[in-house]
């Protein structure tokens, strides 16, 4: 789109657009590392992710506050208003994400700490871990391009995730009647697993307000619905 | 959460422009416009100066009739009787009784407060003082202005502030019961607090009359309007509910100059 008359307006605008994709970034590599942790148990890298977790806390309340400015001095309209009202969703599940991060990596020095690693599921609950982090990287692709479509073809593949995490709980829970020496560790996978299934579910979030900054719809809670987002009647017609 | 809103075919009709032109001698200020005007709504007419929707404004009360060279074609048709209000048949002394106008800057006569109001009813040969006090108060305080003036109805119009003369206007407007209120960017000339007040009023005033409102101020068009229209060089290019041209408009040109991006 053409710029703003007001070029104030436009770095403004363009300051908070870069600083969500930076702060999508921080995230991104946060996972990656809490996956990383969990395969080698790293300890540095895990005091790490809990460090860059007040990094990210803070990048939510610094972009909240540049929204705020925002539509105090600039009354946004349309797909202006628009954007920023995404954004502020859309950090609030960037942070999560990143709390998801931080429970991982937690949950993963647990884990190491009773030395036992081994259980069947461990491979699986990995490429979940990487599906969610592709997922994430994604999303945050599509909203640097506003791609709609692509963030239709992201809802959709949630469904991916909540598959895998349901077949490692299904695995878990047969190992642990097995052995019920390692139910500690199975519960602590099963933080694991539930966590890189939210990370999937904030993604699709993402993409939902993706979709309304480009259409203006609002597809939260209609996920069925959302592939048929741009079919609709034009609503208000002369 | 906003209730849904009805569709636009279902809500009655004031009155609707169709296949309306009108031009300035050689100069073709509007063109084409097809336009609802919802019963008890407001309806903003918002674009950038010149795009013709004051001069669409002024086409409701025949104001274009008082200069020469000013041509007409189409028709605004005022329901429920279906009135063309540009047919040359129709006189528009008679229109201005059902469509009274207020203008940018607020132009009482130099008479007192009463008189002020009492004028458009003088014109229909309403004289009686108990009917004409009767009316006045309760132009007044449809103006919501009864309350601040009523102890000095006999003082001169111009002793009041920017903000009371305006709504000394609209009680004038009022008076004779029109059908219409047109405001010609009614607050552009008021400081904020007599821009809330008349704001207030046009929420209030759109329970017994239908009111279009020209205005430079978009986020006023977004506070007081049911309906937006935005026009540009003469013509309507977007009309819908308020809400959604404020944050979806279908039409990209609409959405540039919402979004600041015209020009």
């Amino acid at each position: 789109m053409t710029e703003h008359l007001s070029r104030q307006y436009d770095a403004d605008l363009e300051a908070i657009r870069s600083r969500v994709l930076q702060m999508g970034g921080l995230v991104e590599a946060q996972i990656h590392s809490a996956i990383e942790c969990l395969a080698t148990g790293n300890v540095e890298l895990m005091l790490r992710v809990s460090e860059n977790d007040r990094r990210v806390n803070g990048c939510e309340i610094e972009i909240d506050d540049a929204c705020a400015h925002l539509i105090a001095r600039r009354q946004p309209a349309a797909s202006d208003l628009r954007l920023v009202m995404a954004v502020s969703k859309i950090v609030t599940d960037l942070e999560r994400t990143g709390d998801e991060a931080e429970k991982i990596a937690r949950m993963a020095k647990n884990i190491h700490g009773r030395g036992r690693l081994q259980t069947p599921p461990a491979a699986d609950v990995r490429h979940a871990g990487e599906l969610a982090v592709a997922m994430l990287r994604r999303v945050l692709d599509a909203l640097a391009r506003l791609d709609a479509g692509e963030a239709e073809r992201i809802i959709a593949e949630d469904a991916t995730l909540d598959d895998a995490f349901r077949g490692i709980v299904r695995q878990l829970v047969t190992y642990m009647m097995e052995y019920p020496r390692t139910i500690s560790t199975a519960l602590d996978i099963v933080w694991i697993a539930k966590a890189i299934e939210r990370i999937g579910d904030h993604a699709k979030n993402v993409a939902e307000q993706i979709i309304y900054i480009v259409h203006g719809t609002d597809v939260r809670h209609t996920a069925r619905e959302a592939s048929r987002y741009g079919q609709g009647e034009p609503d208000g017609a002369e | 959460m906003a209730d849904p809103k009805p569709s636009l075919d279902s809500l009655p009709l004031k009155a609707h422009a169709a296949g309306l032109n009108f031009h300035y001698g050689d100069f073709k200020a509007l063109k084409n416009i097809d336009m609802p005007i919802h019963d008890k709504r407001v309806t903003a007419l918002i674009g950038p100066s010149g795009c013709g929707k004051s001069t669409f404004l002024r086409c409701f009360n025949r104001m274009h009739d008082l200069y020469p060279g000013n041509r007409y074609a189409g028709e605004i048709r005022l329901h429920p009787d279906n009135v063309n209000l540009l047919d040359r048949a129709v006189d528009p002394i008679e229109v201005r009784m059902r469509l009274s106008m207020v203008f940018q800057k607020p132009n009482p006569f130099p008479k007192s407060l009463f008189e002020n109001v009492a004028y458009g009813l003088r014109v229909r040969g309403i004289n009686r003082r108990a009917i004409l006090e009767e009316k006045i108060e309760e132009a007044l305080r449809g103006a919501a202005l009864w309350n601040e003036v009523k102890d000095r109805l006999h003082e001169q119009a111009f002793n009041l502030s920017g903000g009371q003369q305006q709504r000394l206007c609209i009680a004038r407007a009022l008076a004779t019961e029109p059908e219409i209120l047109l405001f010609d960017e009614p607050t552009s000339a008021l400081d904020p607090i007599a821009t809330a007040s008349i704001e207030e009023l046009i929420a209030e005033l759109k329970e017994r009359v239908t009111i279009l409102i020209v205005t430079h101020n978009m986020q006023q068009a977004a506070r007081v309007s049911d309906f937006t229209a935005y026009m540009y060089l003469g013509e309507l290019i977007e009309f819908g509910w308020t809400d959604d041209v404020f944050i979806k408009p279908r039409n990209p040109q609409t959405e540039a100059y919402l979004t600041g991006r015209f020009g």
